[in-house]
């Protein structure tokens, strides 16, 4: 593997009103460290990827922005999202992932109904009116775009859909909740080219409405639904610009190495 | 030798392995059924146990074994449920989980006879409980307790890590995660432990002649109150189960027909051990089914 000097790294100052920041952000598991010193910001209601070899931090990293690191590894730092450091410890993680949501790398829908799936943490939110959770699952389906293809069989358990299906009932499921942020790991890495495009699709209209951050082994994808991304390599942010740049005119030696494949 | 035949050698093996098991069970099941079977009647199961003459039915027997299950089971339950879900969710990976597992294993061994007489000098004679049912109960709760929390332990460590994280991610705390999304997922392999306790109970002897006594005072089923000594609920009387009984007829009884009631009353444990099984799986699909949307 080509060896890299990590203290030169290329973070541009990315125009535009700031959603979540994380600054010299570090995690470790156990003694291992796993990332150093990340410094990112991210635009409100704009998609930006993050893309790197296995093993880069990235999905990691993505962890940090709602807390699900909690209990598995120690993540240093600050993250500030509307002024408040979320990875202090007096925070309310269970407020941080109502408003930052998470999409997985393989789709886990609840082993009930697609009716539960979309209601069952909003009626723990003490949403119980039953207009407004069937208002719910009607809109969130829709921005899924998976309404035409189950409004008839909401009742049917939704492990019986295909994995495409189920992936978007996910996504329906996270914003459900009505975040402001919805970070995507790898959303599509389990998934078919046709479902693969469908859910480039939901992604590209729901930055509307959110702010999206979308881990991604693919860089077509990366280059097709992102605004703007960073580049990982071995627990390092090496390089952050629009896609653009990073994809035509890279700034730094690693990332077009990797974006060419020419890379370990 | 080429790969195919070692292939059927081994096919070949594991079926007649199979077969053997198989025969067993079915020689031991049909011998009981067959000598069972035709002893056992409606006045059977309906009269009380005769000491001396013959004809003794094993109404009270039978009760005794079935509330004791119920008692038992209301002990253990929600204690092998806390430990389950504990070792499953909570435990950190050290030495003092590694400790609480290994003395879980521990007391799964320990034989019947040790129990019960911990049970007669512990429960009976110390905390002044007497030859009861409750005795009894706390007794088999040490039994069943290992069972219960190691199957409820793996059912739930079966149920895939991404479901959790799933209700992590929506906000949820990790008690309503538990509780409302992987416990419905781990039902039937928390049931398939629940079947297994309670045939152990419903078998068990030795443990319980020192603790739940091996008489059967009459008592009337028409008294609801359970703090009444002559009541069918009371928990404080002595109770003779059926498995004891059994023992009982085939060691000191002089009954006649001692061979006949001992007989049948077995084919009668194996037929209730039967219907709770398919009893307790047909509801647990019921709710599995009903939980989980799946039809």
């Amino acid at each position: 593997m080509k060896t890299y000097n990590f203290d030169e790294s290329y973070i541009a100052d990315v125009p535009g009103e700031k959603e979540i920041t994380a600054k010299d952000v570090q995690v470790f598991y156990g003694d291992n460290h796993a990332i150093f010193n990340a410094n990112l910001k991210f635009l409100r209601n704009k998609v930006t990827s993050l893309i790197g070899a296995s093993g880069s931090g990235k999905s990691t990293f993505l962890r940090c922005l709602n807390r699900m690191n909690d209990r598995i590894a120690t993540v240093k730092g600050e993250i500030d999202y509307q002024g408040t450091n979320i990875n202090s410890k007096n925070v309310n993680v269970y407020e941080v992932r109502k408003q930052i949501g998470m999409v997985f790398q393989r789709p886990n829908p609840f082993a009930k109904s697609i009716r539960e799936n979309m209601t069952f943490a909003l009626k723990e939110n003490g949403i119980k009116s039953k207009d407004k959770l069937e208002e719910r699952i009607e809109s969130s389906l829709k921005e899924a775009a998976l309404w035409d293809e189950v409004k008839d069989e909401l009742d049917k358990s939704a492990l019986a859909l295909s994995g495409g299906q189920q992936q978007r009932l996910c996504i329906a499921r996270a914003i459900a909740m009505r975040p402001n942020i919805l970070l995507l790991d790898e959303p599509c890495s389990a998934l078919d080219p046709i479902s693969t495009l469908k859910i480039e699709e939901t992604v590209v209209r729901l930055k509307e409405n959110y702010t999206i951050i979308i881990v991604t082994h693919n860089m077509g994808q990366a280059t097709r639904i992102s605004d703007y991304t960073a580049f990982f390599h071995l627990g390092h942010v090496i390089e952050y610009d629009a896609t653009k740049n990073i994809f035509e005119n890279p700034s730094m030696q690693a990332t077009s190495d990797y974006i060419s494949g020419d890379f370990g | 030798m080429n790969p195919k035949r070692v292939n059927n050698i081994a096919t070949g093996v594991i079926f007649a392995l199979v077969g053997i098991v198989v025969a067993i069970l079915l020689f031991l099941i049909g011998y009981i059924l067959f000598n069972g079977v035709p002893n056992i009647s409606w006045k059977f199961l309906t009269t009380s146990a005769q000491a001396f003459s013959s004809g003794g039915g094993i109404r009270d027997q039978l009760f005794n074994s079935l509330y004791l299950l119920v008692l038992t089971l209301i002990l253990s339950f929600p204690i092998a449920l806390g430990a389950g879900i504990y070792l499953a969710e909570y435990a950190p990976d050290n030495w003092v989980t590694n400790l609480i597992r290994t003395t879980i294993e521990v007391l799964s061994s320990l034989p019947s006879v040790v129990v019960g007489l911990f049970g007669y000098l512990f429960l009976v004679i110390q905390l002044q409980l007497s030859f009861s049912i409750l005795s009894g109960a706390i007794a088999l709760t040490f039994f069943n307790l290992p069972l219960l929390t190691r199957s409820i332990e793996e059912s739930l460590n079966s149920v895939s890590s991404l479901q959790k994280e799933a209700g992590k991610s929506l906000g949820l705390s990790d008690w309503k995660t538990i509780t409302k999304i992987l416990l419905p997922v781990a039902l039937p392999g928390i049931l398939t432990g629940v079947i297994l306790s309670a045939g152990r109970v419903f078998g068990e002897a030795a443990a319980l002649i020192y603790t739940a006594g091996q008489s059967a005072p009459a008592v009337n089923y028409g008294n609801w109150n359970f703090l009444d000594p002559t009541s069918f609920l009371n928990p404080m009387r002595p109770a003779e189960t059926l498995a004891v009984h059994i023992w009982k007829v085939n060691t000191e009884s002089v009954t006649p027909d001692a061979h006949l009631i001992s007989s049948a009353s077995s084919a009668v444990l194996i037929i209730v051990i039967l219907i709770f099984n398919l009893g307790a799986r047909y509801l647990g699909n019921h709710l599995y089914k009903k939980m989980t949307a799946t039809k």
